[in-house]
This record gives structure tokens, C-alpha cells and sequence, in this order.
């Protein structure tokens, strides 16, 4: 397993970074397998502590079972949550049949927008990952947002010898990815090997299907599958070549580059 | 195609660099479909995107992800994709070759442990081939493989690629890079990419599948003497853990540890970790960890832990190889925040000794600026000391980079150590510190008995500018608040401890300086604020105030100019006072300053910084 340890070093090293660097860092989660992985990751580098609050996006169309998940875990690691909700979109009637993209926008970008705005974050750390999808894996580790919390791919700014972009003029924030690095197969690999507790959706309860990626439930389709194990769901990832986000409406055609571009995740 | 793989037990970063349009997105889409690691549909998706655009399908639009990308057929930006192959996941980082883009070729370039370097067989050795290769030897990627691509176009013609081979060798040559191998292929056709090509017989080599194999993963350094930069000092309970990351050597619970350039030393009490058992006792290079050391030592983030044998070099001032890659021209005399391993120091260019032709290596400039994407030679000067290795004995502490305002703008090597006038004073300091005896009371202790750290004020300046003025009320209105302060006053030295040195040539007064600094570094040892003035040294109190500096070194020093007419202050001053002053207002801006820089309590606000810093 020593290639875990050296995703899990440098990871570490990124998050110490970000904690060193900025004064008003939060960290997002939403229950799933990535970000779950990335907490248990700061609570690595700071010594079981996760000395920064845990923002949750809440669409309110999110599977129930995450939301017991979330709040379990919350009070058992003493976490700092914060949930934000876009309530002006949700009272205007805001729902995927409204267009995918255009939900997506509202709920997640928008409702996320609105809480680094009310808070005042200047760093965000998120678990995205290179190998998810093409716009990802153009990403940096710290990756700048400007006033309106657009991402401008075409003048990222250097990244070389683990030194990063920590500076920026007022206003803007920095996107912060520890788990860059991190391929789907790794995630499950450092679950099982760190025995971190996870949300059973992803395991076939017995209908023969199980969630390889989650997100809202209108929008997120289970796979054909009969892994009940972290093992099993190694062995089958070993085996597919289905995209990990088939699963995920959002993904159609060219909306992932069209959402980051405008501050998704 | 599903492809059962072995379970990998290794990741190794590979970045695929060259010329712009030499065929670099279009080689990684062949290897990935050749060895069966798309996703399903992938293939059939691009190619129905390609048929509604009415345009021709390219293994290259796999992995450009952007619509520009695939618009103008060039890559923009680094990307990063994996294949897993016979056991090993390679992480490929796929680098554009536009000149415009060479920060992103630079970051994609810097992680990596390989590299492959594509040649246009049709186009030949190209400006932008020669500047990759450059560049790959100065970010220090050992492993390189030249590969000439579109062999097809030229015929597979052997003298065509034994040409190309002659040249781009005799450049890496000056560059002291030997190719692992020099690679004839068609990417678009698949010859030699995956399987052998049945165009070249003359060709007995590997392919590029073959040579992704043989990559060796870099070994790691735990057989180096040990470098461990601090990265931060955490309390979020009751242990006082220092974080980082072992770039070099490795360190175990009971070794004794000197910290560079503060010259402390401590042994390693335990090693911390969470989710371990049992608890780790040692660690090793490229290992994020976390230490307790068995005394409280003051000690920041920047200094670099080693052993007292094989410490690093500590210097103002050393000679570097840079690339440059700011929005403006790097100038001489601007201030820059170098950036070495954890140490973050304000910097200036001291000189610009050439600028380096990448197409011809012979070639001489001179100038006083560097322009964006330009490589020069310069001698760089730090505010402050910093800790660092010359770049051929330890890779991670022997580079830097540059931020120009809120960007990183230019990264490079250190070639050599300058001297600076400061080297004998700071050996005599070293050699001090590390013979240095101790009582019971540690620094700690005696800091949260006064309420504060000890500290230096030093008021320099011309004579007649109201220093010695400032410095009796600045002693009156600390110790009105309570605070321990002292009034270290020039003229009783000059009457008693200097009285040998009557007469005063310059020697002499290099020598008064150095029984100065040593002089406050006893009473910074007892926990004071010393108050002081460069009176006594008359119009030498830059050179003066140099020397006390580093004698006192890593006590914090806060310099305070003051002038009769605004002027230039020395280029170390914190606060300067010119013209006519409210010595009042002076004095207050001085103790705003000490709780800004942590000496006073209450300076620890807003965010708890879980530093140790009383």
C-alpha cells in the first residue's frame, strides 16, 4: 500500500499548506466517498483535529440516508458543519426538469457562492479529482476564482515543487484540491485500509444495483452491480470501463466544462 | 476492450513535452486506445462529436478537454490522466508545447519522474523542443526519452531520424543529459507506440510502451543526510507538534535535531500520527509527519531540521539558475518573496549575470531585465539568512521560486553560496549557540513569566535624528506597562567593555559591533526587550546594525530608521520615522509592531494560530 502513503503524504502536505496560508478556510462536504476520504485526510494532518469548518451545499434533493450519515458523523468527529441552502431558488420552484445545468447552477454553484460570500472564505478546499472528468484534470492544487467566482483555465498560474498559489487580490478566493492525485480505484483502497466509515448507497443492498458516484437523487442513476463489499467494488472497478460519473445527468454532452467555468465544483 | 490489470503497487508521473503540434495529445490518445484504457464509449463519443463538426477525427481530441482546445487542435493546459500497465499506474501529464503556455508545460513538467520529448520528424529539432529540453534538465527530470514522431510523413526513412537523433543528442549533451533512448513512431498510425511497427525494420529499439516500463521510480532519498523543513508548529492539544515533510534522510525518536538558520537544537521525544498503531517511532524522505521534541525550543515555519554534521548552508546571498514566466519583466533592485522549501523571505536581484540562448547554449546576453519566458543566471539577495542546499546535493532545498506580487512568476536552482560580510560573525554565532550551556529556566518558561518574548529595538540613523530621544521613552512606556525592558546605552560600553579599542579605527569599530551583538544576545538570553541605538557607531550604523542582527539572530530584530529628511533607509528597516516626530506616536508605532510580530501577548487574535508564540 505504499502508493497510498504517498498520496495520502502529499495530500497532508497540501492541506497543512492551505491551513498555514489562509485564515478563513472551510472545506466542502457532501457525504460522498471523495469528500468523505478528504476529511479523514485533515483529520491526518492535524492530528485527528479538523481546525476549519465543514460547509454542506444542501440542494434539499439530496438522497435521506446522506443526511443521517452526515449528521452521525458530525457529532461523533466533532465537526464545525455548516449547511447553506439556496432558499431563493428552492421558494422560486428551482428543479432538474428546469434544465439540468441550469438547477446544478442555481442549487449547487449559486447556493455554494452565496456561503463563501456571506462567510468570507478565501479558501475552499474540495475534493475533485483529475481522473472524474476532462475539465478536473486540467485543475491545479490551488486554483484561483476570481470576484465572481469564475475559473479562467486559460491563465492558470504555475504550480511546481509543492510551492503554491497562496496570494491574491481581495474578493477572490482559492479552490484548494487535495485529492487531485487520487484515482476512484485509490479512494475505495484507502477506505478499506483505513477502515473509514462510509454511506452503504454505494454497496448493492440486494437489488442488484449500487451507487458508484452520489448526488442529488432526481439526477443520479445506481449502476447494475452486485458488489456488497470495498473489495468487491475494487474487483469490479478493476474491470469496467464505464466512466465513473455516467451516472450523472449533469455530465451530459459539455456541461461539466460550461458549470466549472462558472464556479462549479 | 476490457483489460484485466494487476493491482498496481506503484504510481510514476510521466509528462509528455515538445514542440506545439509535434503530436503530443495525439501520442497519449494512441497509447490509451492501444493498450485498451479508455472508458467505454469514449472513442465512439469524440468520433460522433467529430462527424457533427463535419471534422476529421484526432486521437488527440481524447484529451482535450476544453472546447478551445479542440477548436484550435492545441493543448492549453496541462492535463493529467492515468493508465495502469503490467502492475504500475502511471499518472501522464500531458504538457502544451506552445510557447505562449510554457508556465503550464513548466507545471506539468516539475512533478514528473520521466519524461517523453516528441520530435516532428517532417519539422526537425524545433526552438521549443530545445527550450523543453532545457527546462526538463533544469526541473531536474532525469529520465528522458526522445521520441520522433510522424515518422510516416518522411517515408520511415532511417538517415531522417538518424539526423534528428545526431542533433537533439549533441544538444542534451551540452546539457549533460543522456536519452535513455531515441524512439522512431507514427502516433497517428500506431508504429512503435504500443506494438512494433512493421514500416521500420532498420529500428531494433523499444517502443513507447516499452519504454514507459523501463522508467525506473525515482528511489527515494532516505539514504541522504537528513532535511526536514518546518511546514508549521501545531497545539491543538496538549502536544507541541512540529509538522512537515522530510525532503532528504530520515529521523527517529531519540535523535538529536539542529534547526537552520536559528541555530536551536532539540532530540525527537516521539513521532505523531493519527490512525496508527502501534505509534511510529522514525520516519523518512517524502513522509508528511509530525514531532515532539523533548524541550521547548522557539522554533518557525522555514527553518530546516538536520543533523549538527551535515547542517545546510546559510547565506543572504547565492547564485542561481532561473526561469521566468511573470505577467512583467523581472527586474534588478525590485523586491520579490522567495520562496525555498517552507521559508518565505522578501528577496531582490543583486545581479543578472547572463541570460541563457536555450537554442544556443554558447550564446551570451547580457541586460538588466528578464523577460517572461526567457532562462538567466543570477545572483539573488535575501532580507534575511535562510537555510538551503546547492541544488546538486539535495533537490528540494537546493530550489526556489519567485512571487511577483500575488503570482509565482519564475522558479530556478541554487548553483553556489555567495559569501556575505555577515559569514564570520554567523559561524561565531553558530559555533556559540551549539556550545551554548544552559540553566533550568528555558526561554519558554521565562516568556510566560514576563507576559512577552525577548526582543531587539534598534533605532539607527544619522546622528542628531532623536534616537537616543526615542529609545529612553520607548524603555519608560514599556516598563509602564509592565513589560521588561532594558536601555542597552552605547556610551557605557564604549567606556568599560570597549575601553581596549580607544582610538577607533574601522577595525575597531567591527569589533565594537560584535561585542554589541553579543553583549544584547546575553540580555535577549534573560528574557529582555533591549532597547537600543547605533549612537555609538556614528554615520557606520547600517554596517552595525548588520552585525548585532546576526549576532542575535533568530531573536526577533525590529529596526526603526529615523531621519531628519524623508531618505532611502537600509533595506532591512521595519518602521522609519523622518522629519519632525510625535515621539509619543513613534513610540506607540513600535509597540504595534512588537504585537505584530508575536513578542508581545497580545498580538494572538482573531484566529487561534496554534503557533507557540507567547
Amino acid at each position: 500500500m505504499k502508493h497510498l502513503r504517498q498520496l495520502e503524504d502529499q495530500s497532508v502536505y497540501i492541506f497543512r499548506e492551505a491551513y498555514k496560508h489562509f485564515d478563513n478556510l472551510a472545506m466542502l462536504w457532501s457525504m460522498g466517498k471523495d469528500s468523505t476520504v478528504l476529511l479523514w485526510l485533515a483529520r491526518k494532518a492535524f492530528f485527528g483535529h479538523v481546525p476549519f469548518p465543514l460547509l454542506h451545499v444542501d440542494t434539499s434533493y439530496k438522497i435521506p440516508a446522506m443526511i443521517e450519515y452526515r449528521d452521525r458523523l458530525a457529532r461523533e468527529w466533532r465537526l464545525n458543519l455548516v449547511v447553506g441552502q439556496n432558499k431563493e431558488a428552492l421558494a422560486a420552484g428551482m428543479n432538474h426538469t428546469m434544465g439540468r445545468v441550469t438547477c446544478c447552477t442555481a442549487l449547487k454553484t449559486n447556493g455554494l457562492k452565496q456561503l463563501i460570500e456571506q462567510k468570507g472564505y478565501t479558501g475552499i478546499i474540495l475534493g475533485v479529482r483529475a481522473d472524474e472528468e476532462g475539465t478536473r484534470a486540467k485543475e491545479r492544487y490551488f486554483s484561483p476564482r476570481d470576484k465572481h467566482g469564475d475559473w479562467d483555465f486559460r491563465d492558470q498560474p504555475p504550480e511546481l515543487w509543492d510551492q503554491f498559489k497562496t496570494a491574491f487580490p481581495p474578493g477572490t478566493h482559492i479552490r484548494i484540491h487535495p485529492l487531485l492525485d487520487w484515482t476512484e480505484i485509490n479512494i475505495w483502497e484507502y477506505i478499506k485500509y483505513e477502515n473509514i466509515p462510509f454511506i452503504d448507497l454505494y454497496l448493492d443492498r440486494g437489488d442488484g444495483t449500487r451507487y458508484r458516484s452520489l448526488g442529488c437523487a432526481p439526477c443520479t442513476t445506481p449502476i447494475k452491480s452486485t458488489a456488497k463489499t470495498v473489495d468487491a467494488i475494487i474487483e469490479e472497478l478493476r474491470h469496467t470501463t464505464v466512466a465513473e460519473r455516467s451516472g450523472r445527468a449533469q455530465d451530459e454532452g459539455r456541461g461539466m466544462e460550461l458549470l466549472r467555468k462558472d464556479g462549479y465544483m | 476492450m476490457a483489460t484485466v490489470q494487476a493491482r498496481p503497487t506503484e504510481n510514476l508521473n510521466t509528462v509528455i513535452v515538445g514542440h506545439v503540434d509535434h503530436g503530443k495529445s495525439t501520442l497519449l490518445g494512441r497509447l490509451y486506445a492501444d493498450t485498451g484504457s479508455l472508458p467505454d464509449g469514449k472513442l465512439e463519443k469524440v468520433q460522433a462529436i467529430c462527424r457533427q463538426q463535419g471534422k476529421e477525427f484526432e486521437y488527440a481530441f481524447l484529451f482535450d478537454a476544453f472546447l478551445e482546445e479542440q477548436e484550435q487542435g492545441i493543448t492549453i493546459d496541462t492535463a493529467r490522466t492515468f493508465f495502469t500497465w503490467k502492475g504500475r499506474q502511471y499518472i501522464i501529464i500531458d504538457a502544451p508545447g506552445h510557447k505562449e503556455f510554457l508556465k503550464n508545460m513548466i507545471s506539468g513538467a516539475a512533478r514528473a519522474e520521466a519524461a517523453l520529448l516528441l520530435i516532428d520528424a517532417l519539422e526537425g529539432v524545433k526552438e521549443q523542443s530545445k527550450k523543453h529540453g532545457y527546462l526538463l534538465s533544469l526541473l531536474g527530470v532525469k529520465q528522458v526519452a526522445v521520441v520522433v514522431n510522424k515518422m510516416d510523413l518522411v517515408g520511415y526513412r532511417q538517415d531522417v531520424f538518424d539526423g534528428i537523433e545526431k542533433e537533439y543528442r549533441d544538444f542534451l549533451g551540452q546539457l549533460k543529459v543522456v536519452p535513455e533512448r531515441v524512439i522512431p513512431v507514427s502516433a497517428k498510425l500506431g508504429d512503435n507506440i504500443a506494438s512494433r511497427s512493421t514500416h521500420m525494420a532498420w529500428y531494433q529499439g523499444q517502443t513507447v510502451l516499452e519504454t514507459l516500463e523501463a522508467f525506473r521510480k525515482e528511489t527515494a532519498r532516505g539514504e541522504q543526510p537528513l532535511r526536514f523543513p518546518v511546514q508549521d508548529v501545531y497545539k491543538f492539544d496538549a502536544r507541541r507538534i512540529i509538522a512537515g515533510r522530510l525532503t532528504a534522510g530520515r529521523l527517529k525518536v531519540g535523535d538529536r535535531l539542529v534547526f537552520s538558520p536559528s541555530n536551536k537544537s532539540a532530540n525527537v521525544k516521539s513521532v505523531e500520527a493519527f490512525n496508527v498503531e502501534p505509534s511510529p517511532t522514525e520516519a523518512t524522505a517524502g513522509q508528511s509527519v509530525g514531532i515532539t521534541l523533548d524541550e521547548q525550543i522557539f522554533i518557525e515555519r522555514g527553518e530546516i531540521a538536520s543533523r549538527q554534521e551535515s547542517i545546510p548552508l546559510v547565506s543572504t546571498s547565492f547564485r542561481v539558475n532561473l526561469f521566468w514566466l511573470g505577467r512583467r519583466p523581472l527586474e534588478r533592485g525590485r523586491k520579490y518573496q522567495l520562496r525555498l522549501a517552507t521559508h518565505e523571505v522578501d528577496c531582490e536581484v543583486a545581479t543578472i549575470n547572463r541570460i541563457v540562448d536555450t537554442a544556443d547554449l554558447d550564446q551570451r546576453q547580457g541586460g538588466n531585465v528578464v523577460e517572461r519566458n526567457q532562462v538567466a543566471e543570477l545572483t539573488l539577495r535575501t532580507k534575511s539568512p535562510i537555510a538551503f542546499d546547492p541544488y546538486h546535493a539535495f533537490e528540494s532545498t537546493g530550489r526556489f521560486v519567485l512571487v511577483d506580487e500575488y503570482d509565482i512568476a519564475g522558479g530556478g536552482i541554487i548553483t553556489e553560496l555567495v559569501h556575505d560580510e555577515q559569514e564570520f560573525l554567523r559561524d561565531e554565532a553558530r559555533r556559540r549557540d551549539f556550545a551554548w550551556v544552559k540553566g533550568e529556566v528555558g526561554a519558554e518558561q521565562r516568556a510566560q513569566h514576563y507576559g512577552h518574548r525577548a526582543a531587539v529595538v534598534l533605532l539607527t540613523g544619522a546622528p542628531q535624528t532623536g534616537k537616543s530621544f526615542l529609545a529612553r521613552k520607548l524603555e519608560s512606556v514599556l516598563v509602564a506597562e509592565g513589560r521588561h525592558a532594558y536601555l542597552l546605552e552605547g556610551e557605557n560600553l564604549r567606556r568599560g567593555l570597549d575601553a581596549d579599542l580607544a582610538g577607533s579605527d574601522l577595525a575597531g569599530t567591527d569589533e565594537m559591533a560584535r561585542r554589541y551583538g553579543e553583549v544584547a544576545r546575553l540580555l535577549i538570553d534573560t528574557g529582555l526587550i533591549v532597547v537600543s541605538t547605533t549612537k555609538a557607531f556614528g554615520s557606520a550604523y547600517a554596517q552595525a546594525a548588520q552585525a548585532i542582527r546576526t549576532l542575535v539572530h533568530p531573536a526577533p530584530v525590529i529596526t526603526v530608521h529615523m531621519s531628519k529628511v524623508a531618505e532611502e533607509p537600509p533595506s532591512d528597516t521595519d518602521l522609519q520615522f523622518a522629519g519632525p516626530k510625535d515621539f509619543d506616536e513613534a513610540a506607540r508605532r513600535i509597540i504595534e509592531e512588537l504585537k505584530k510580530r508575536g513578542v508581545l501577548a497580545q498580538a494572538i487574535g482573531g484566529k487561534p494560530t496554534f503557533q507557540y508564540s507567547i
